[in-house]
């Protein structure tokens, strides 16, 4: 059974199949057809919807999800929005009637989707107000396309929903509809109730889990399934028998020690982010170019790392950080580094028992450089045809722990050893990386797709390398000079867009 | 007996308080011409509210009775190839699946082509693109009817592919032929020349991804006949084909489109075969029949934005002014002609954009290869034909040393030269009426963009620095506002008033979200002098006005508003002839002369003399009278003609121009690049609606922008398209909206033409708009050359292709070369 409110309304229905999607249910078995499907593959978002879950107080919190990609049954426990749970009859939602007056529809079939993402922002704007930067619209709209307004409307209204009367729907009113979904999250949590769809597992602990995975070796893991679902929405697969990490306590959490942190496998990506920001902002401005809310909401570390994309984001990333797995199963426990781990093209040391855990992520040095470059065709919502992540140290001048990694060079997210090699140890000066960068050329093998020829990828990544030692000299430079470094006002040391550069 | 409804007798005034200066950056917001909601006024689209509360109802959303098929189609894998066995045995025994169809099966035409013929709604023994129709199935459910198709045993002899546009025109592999402008001697022109430059560019399909895929809903009727519910364009059209395709009488099919969720041209001819494929199982089974293509089936199946090879030999004198020559433009058309004919022809009516070639000759072929049928897309060829002349004009700026912008300028269409040359008539023959006001555009933007100190800046800025560089670029619009197929540009409406005063429209175009429901209803609350609440449009349908144009070419508007000004103004004269008679006949009845509609009620005579009678009160009495209130409209564009024998005529109505100024700044490293400001000023002569033509300029601008820049359509080697959803196709997203983005609509400039209420076209020409972007970034890159010449690119400007570029630039600069190579550029 999944039991959940939908917009105010309890809502227990049986017989849900173990691959029906938030979108199907919505709209087949529900027959509220205001929320779209536009692509199927979590992309355009026409289907958003946002999904709310109780906090320890008993607020409740909404996130924007791509429910045409979203497992029905991670519905449980949940107060789904949808945009029919917006107006009622007489008033619209802020969102609402700032997208009417500021034309901000016009064929309407994206604008459920966009309306539902702005939904979530003014929520947000109303918990925690804070100024609404290009950043921040970037983030709440960057996964709703629309193909005919060009999206100046769409902002228009983003930046004035919070002018509008307040108006809520008769749901928002009730006030112990936070309480109420409390405690039915809390019930369906309590008593472990799995879904009557019995191929659809919902441990809560990870002993539950290595039990299951000792049981049922064969079930796909799930925990945002922004990927897995691909295989039934776009392969047209039936998936009859899954095992949803979403809710496993210990994979949720992220555990502080000395020398860094365990982030639990099934940590959202959004969840990881303030994390990162405080760390590791290159990192964490990188995510914000990982694909969109709506998917960040959902997806996980541990799923972007077991999915062993080449063109994964967050792979060549903490490889150059040095990460390390907690792989586990029933058979125990076992700690990885993270570059043993990638084998082949979606191939890993993962055996078929064990489950990813946790990821560490080792806590920064002082002196500790991070640089992460995307190259995509488009600079949100896009997958990358070349990613550069690069650490360093730089002692006494010369460059210590380099650790460089790409994504989109070779058939997994790898590590580039000669080039580290010929950095290590040197001045970044134009001699050294003119070294580095042959090396590079010989140590990698792109591929050519729709993304980009294996030409535009050798010589970008090159490239990157080449931006890094302008970055490197450049802030140097600033260091003894005591000036900004890539400003406007220093062309010469300019070397990157701002609304790329971090 | 019948009774009348009672009526609220006060007139209506309770939008005033609703409507709001709408907000947002300046200078969008506009106040109302307007503020009854009569045509000229900002209103909202009539489907907002529903829009965002998700009332708006899409094909999808329509509710099915319980036993309704879902119909999904077997695509060819292979692009070009024979059919050695087809074996759909598993298929009709798959669990759920009810019907299976493949060409035996299809009682009437097989060709479903639109214009020509040539698209077989199912291949039989020749396979022509990877993504063609083999067969279909009707199952008990979506996910049945997917799982069944991938159940069919197909083997193909595979043949190699013919997928290179250019090889094709020389092998004459043609779907329709070829096709020449030619006006003055433009050998002798190029002989003459002071100057001869020439140059060849590729330009890149496109993909529509309207957000609503392509979808139908049909049922079956009590006679032989169906009813169509599509996302369609083109209602009567589909209503032709489906009745061919069953074998049925044309009033056997209605076709019926409350609003699709995107078109584009996406679903003008393309459209219809899935109706026609719904409706073969609706007669077969006698069950309603849906069809919803998946994404990726949809962007396989479909086709496409034409892709374009284009060459120019331009000659031109010291001041880079053109003299006249070559252009040739070959349109990649496909497997079929679908409307190739017509999408070229107009390729080669844009190829002088905005200036005037002097003596020139313009050929258009119609290459024909292994891919979809590419088809209609906003521009409708005529972006691809603008992008050889603007290439010329940076080629040739910069071969004589100046600003692209003073070159633009001087060859602008004028009256005439200084010798007295005419200069004011196109290659085809059509003269250019409103010359002042495309130099008006063009000056007021250059100021208002301040292009003269921001081209210093940036110059002192790309001097100073190595890595990022920016660029800038004004290109103008000139685009040809008719069907060039004279015949279509016709339209009907048909108008019913009831007798508690409320009006219903119904009119032959469609509404895609381009706002046309929301201007026809705003022209007839004009004519009647009513508020627009109380006018409401219903759905195309080919039952209530027959035998209608596609939505197209930017004429929706243009064509269906004057048709439903025609029902609206003749019911009105009615009213007002029996009104004369009918009122204050004790006073010798109304004045007819003075008579008006305004406010909701019917006034005549002035000061002490007027007199008032109410709408609602108005049409009781007509009904009691037993006046008709209902009428219908019809329109014909007077003027237009084209001999396509001589390549001679006045194909369009008129011209609509704008203009844009881009600036990007570039990442000469990586090849990324932002588009930092635009400023657009655009001729719609005097708007109907300022808030959806201002939604049509900056959405058109920003589809063109996605064209040149980050939509690329890639196909392998075995002509199978691997872009095929929105994971690999990237349409411009949120964040590439222009941080600032200035746009606004020329005033003062009524259409010279007798057009709706001298408004003008708005749907296409904003499109090319966007191509003031890829010439920024040309410019950007052309600084890497020191400004000598300019660098090829071709579109879509992807951050690779600018890499690649940019990158040949700094090896050309390195090896000393650079005095003597000038990529891009082979003096002739």
């Amino acid at each position: 059974m999944i039991d959940f409110y939908l917009n105010g309304k309890r809502q227990r229905l049986t017989n849900v199949s173990v691959d029906t999607s938030i979108l199907e249910l919505v709209r087949q078995q529900l027959g509220q057809t205001g929320t779209k499907e536009g692509c199927a593959s979590g992309d355009c978002g026409a289907c958003t919807v946002a999904i709310g879950e109780p906090d320890a107080n008993g607020t409740i919190n909404y996130q924007s999800a791509n429910s045409c990609i979203t497992p029905a049954h991670q519905l449980n426990g949940c107060h789904l929005v949808t945009v029919e749970g917006l107006a009622d009859d007489a008033h619209l939602h802020p969102a609402q009637a700032a997208m009417v007056e500021c034309h901000g529809s016009q064929c309407g079939f994206c604008t459920p989707g966009i309306v539902m993402s702005l939904f979530t922002l003014y929520e947000e704007q109303n918990q925690r107000p804070a100024p609404l930067t290009q950043q921040r619209l970037e983030s709440a709209l960057g996964g709703n396309l629309c193909r005919c307004t060009g999206y100046r409307p769409i902002r228009d209204a983003a930046l004035t929903m919070q002018d509008y009367p307040k108006a809520t729907p008769d749901w928002a009113a009730n006030a112990a509809l936070g309480t109420d979904v409390a405690v039915l999250a809390k019930d369906v949590s309590d008593t472990g109730r799995q879904s009557d769809a019995t191929g659809y597992a919902m441990p809560r602990n990870i002993a539950a889990l290595r039990e299951l995975k000792a049981k049922r070796p064969g079930a796909r893991l799930v925990a945002g399934g922004t990927d897995l679902w691909l295989e039934t929405t776009q392969q047209v697969r039936d998936i009859v028998d899954i095992i949803d990490v979403r809710r496993v306590a210990e994979l949720t959490e992220v555990e502080e020690v000395n020398e860094g942190w365990w982030i639990g496998a099934s940590v959202s990506l959004s969840a990881l982010m303030p994390l990162l920001a405080e760390h590791y902002p290159a990192f964490e401005h990188l995510m914000h170019r990982f694909a969109s809310s709506q998917i960040r909401n959902r997806a996980t570390l541990g799923g972007n790392i077991a999915n062993a994309s080449p063109i994964g984001d967050t792979p060549p990333t903490l490889l150059a950080l040095d990460a390390r797995l907690r792989l586990d199963g029933p058979r125990g426990s076992r700690e990885l580094a993270l570059e043993d781990f990638f084998l082949d093209y979606k191939n890993t040391a993962l055996e078929d028992d064990e489950f990813i855990a946790a990821i560490f992520l080792p806590r920064p040095a002082a002196d500790h450089n991070l640089k992460v470059w995307k190259l995509s065709k488009r600079r949100e919502d896009d997958i990358s045809a070349v990613l550069g992540a690069f650490a360093w140290r730089l002692e006494n001048g010369v460059m210590r722990d380099v650790r460089l990694a790409f994504g989109g060079m070779a058939a997994i997210p790898r590590r580039v050893p000669a080039t580290e090699a010929a950095l290590e140890g040197s001045r970044p000066d134009a001699a050294a990386f003119a070294h580095a960068r042959a090396a590079l050329a010989k140590e990698l093998t792109p591929m050519a797709d729709m993304r980009g020829s294996a030409e535009y990828r050798t010589l970008a990544a090159g490239n990157l390398l080449e931006r890094l030692r302008l970055m490197i000299d450049a802030e140097s430079r600033s260091a003894s000079n005591d000036t900004q470094a890539n400003n406007d006002n220093n062309f010469a040391t300019k070397v990157t867009l701002d609304a790329y550069a971090h | 007996m019948r009774t009348l409804t009672d009526l609220d007798q006060s007139p209506r005034s309770s939008e005033d308080a609703t409507r709001r200066r709408y907000q947002g950056d300046e200078p969008l917001a506009r106040d109302t011409v307007n503020n009854r909601g009569g045509a000229g006024s900002a209103r909202p689209h009539e489907s907002a509210v529903k829009h965002v509360t998700g009332r708006a109802a899409y094909i999808d959303d329509l509710a099915t009775p319980a036993n309704t098929l879902h119909v999904m189609v077997g695509q060819s894998p292979v692009a070009h190839g024979r059919i050695t066995r087809m074996d759909l045995e598993k298929v009709r025994a798959f669990p759920g699946v009810v019907d299976v169809v493949s060409l035996a099966d299809v009682p009437g035409h097989t060709d479903i082509g639109p214009v020509f013929g040539g698209d077989p709604i199912f291949a039989h023994d020749e396979i022509s693109y990877a993504g063609q129709n083999l067969f279909a199935v009707a199952a008990d459910s979506y996910k049945a009817a997917r799982q069944a198709v991938k159940a069919a045993i197909v083997e193909i002899d595979e043949q190699p592919a013919s997928l290179d546009p250019v090889a094709a025109a020389e092998r004459e592999e043609f779907v329709r032929p070829t096709h020449v402008h030619e006006r003055g001697d433009w050998q002798a022109a190029l002989d003459g020349a002071l100057h001869v430059l020439e140059g060849t560019q590729f330009v890149g399909g496109q993909e529509h991804f309207y957000l609503e895929g392509q979808a139908c809903l049909v049922e079956p009727t009590e006679d032989e006949g169906v009813v169509v519910h599509t996302s369609n364009q083109h209602p009567s059209e589909t209503q032709k084909l489906v009745a061919e395709v069953l074998d049925i009488p044309f009033h056997a099919v209605t076709v019926s489109n409350r609003r699709m969720g995107g078109g584009f041209g996406g679903k003008e001819t393309q459209a219809s075969p899935w109706a026609c494929i719904a409706a073969l199982f609706a007669r077969r089974t006698g069950r309603a029949a849906k069809v919803r293509l998946p994404r990726a089936d949809d962007t396989r199946g479909t086709g496409k934005r034409h892709p374009f090879h284009n060459a120019y030999k331009l000659g031109f004198d010291e001041r880079g002014v053109l003299s006249g020559g070559d252009i040739d433009v070959i349109g990649d058309c496909g497997y079929s002609p679908d409307l190739s004919e017509a999408v070229v022809d107009r390729a080669m009516f844009h190829a002088d954009n905005a200036y005037s070639l002097g003596s020139a000759r313009v050929t258009g072929k119609r290459a024909k290869t292994h891919t979809a049928s590419n088809t209609a897309f906003r521009g409708f060829g005529g972006p691809q034909g603008v992008m050889i002349i603007e290439r010329a004009m940076d080629d040739i700026a910069r071969y004589v040393g100046e600003d692209p912008l003073t070159v633009r300028k001087r060859n602008l269409y004028r009256e005439a030269d200084p010798d007295g040359t005419p200069r004011n008539v196109t290659h085809y023959g059509q003269r250019v009426e409103q010359i002042s006001l495309l130099h008006d555009v063009i000056s007021q933007l250059e100021d208002s963009s301040d292009y003269w100190n921001r081209r210093r800046e940036i110059t002192r800025f790309n001097a100073q620095s190595p890595i990022i560089k920016r660029g800038l670029a004004l290109t103008p619009v000139k685009f040809g506002i008719s069907f060039t197929a004279q015949h279509l540009n016709q339209a009907g409406a048909l108008l019913h008033v009831y007798t508690d005063g409320s009006v219903m429209i119904n009119h032959g175009g469609t509404e895609m979200g381009q706002g046309l429901h929301t201007k026809i209803c705003q022209v007839v609350a004009r004519e009647l002098g009513l508020d627009l609440e109380q006018v409401r449009i219903t759905a195309t349908r080919t039952d209530k006005v027959p035998n209608t144009s596609p939505t197209a070419a930017s004429s929706g508007a243009d064509l269906n508003g004057m048709a439903a000004r025609d029902a609206a103004s003749k019911l009105r004269d009615r009213l007002f002839e029996f009104a004369a008679a009918h009122f204050d006949v004790e006073g010798g009845g109304l004045d007819r002369e003075t008579m008006r509609m305004e406010h909701g009620e019917l006034v005549s005579g002035y000061g002490e003399d007027e007199q008032r009678v109410a709408w609602g009160e108005l049409v009781q009495a007509a009904y009691i009278g037993r006046v008709s209130l209902s009428e219908k409209g019809f329109y014909a564009t007077p003027l237009i003609h084209y001999d396509r024998a001589t390549g001679r005529g006045r194909p369009f109505y008129y011209y609509a121009h704008g203009a844009a100024v881009s600036e990007v700044e570039v990442d000469t490293l990586s090849g990324e690049y932002r588009v930092s400001r635009v400023d657009i000023l655009h001729d719609v002569g005097d708007s109907l609606n300022p808030a959806i033509d201002m939604g049509q300029v900056e959405g058109g601008f920003i589809q063109g922008m996605g064209w040149m820049t980050s939509e690329e359509l890639k196909w392998n080697d075995a002509g199978q398209l691997t872009t095929v959803g929105p994971s690999t196709y990237n349409i411009p997203a949120f964040g590439d909206l222009p941080e600032t983005f200035n746009v606004k609509l020329m005033e003062g400039h009524p259409n010279s033409q007798a057009s709706i209420y001298r408004s003008k076209a708005v749907g296409e020409p904003p499109f090319m708009l966007g191509i003031s972007v890829w010439s920024a970034l040309r410019d950007a890159l052309a600084s890497m050359a020191d400004y000598r010449f300019c660098p090829v690119l071709d579109t879509p400007a992807t951050p690779e292709r600018v890499l690649m570029v940019a990158e040949q630039l700094r090896q050309a600069k390195r090896s000393r070369y650079n005095d003597n190579v000038r990529p891009g550029h082979e003096p002739a």
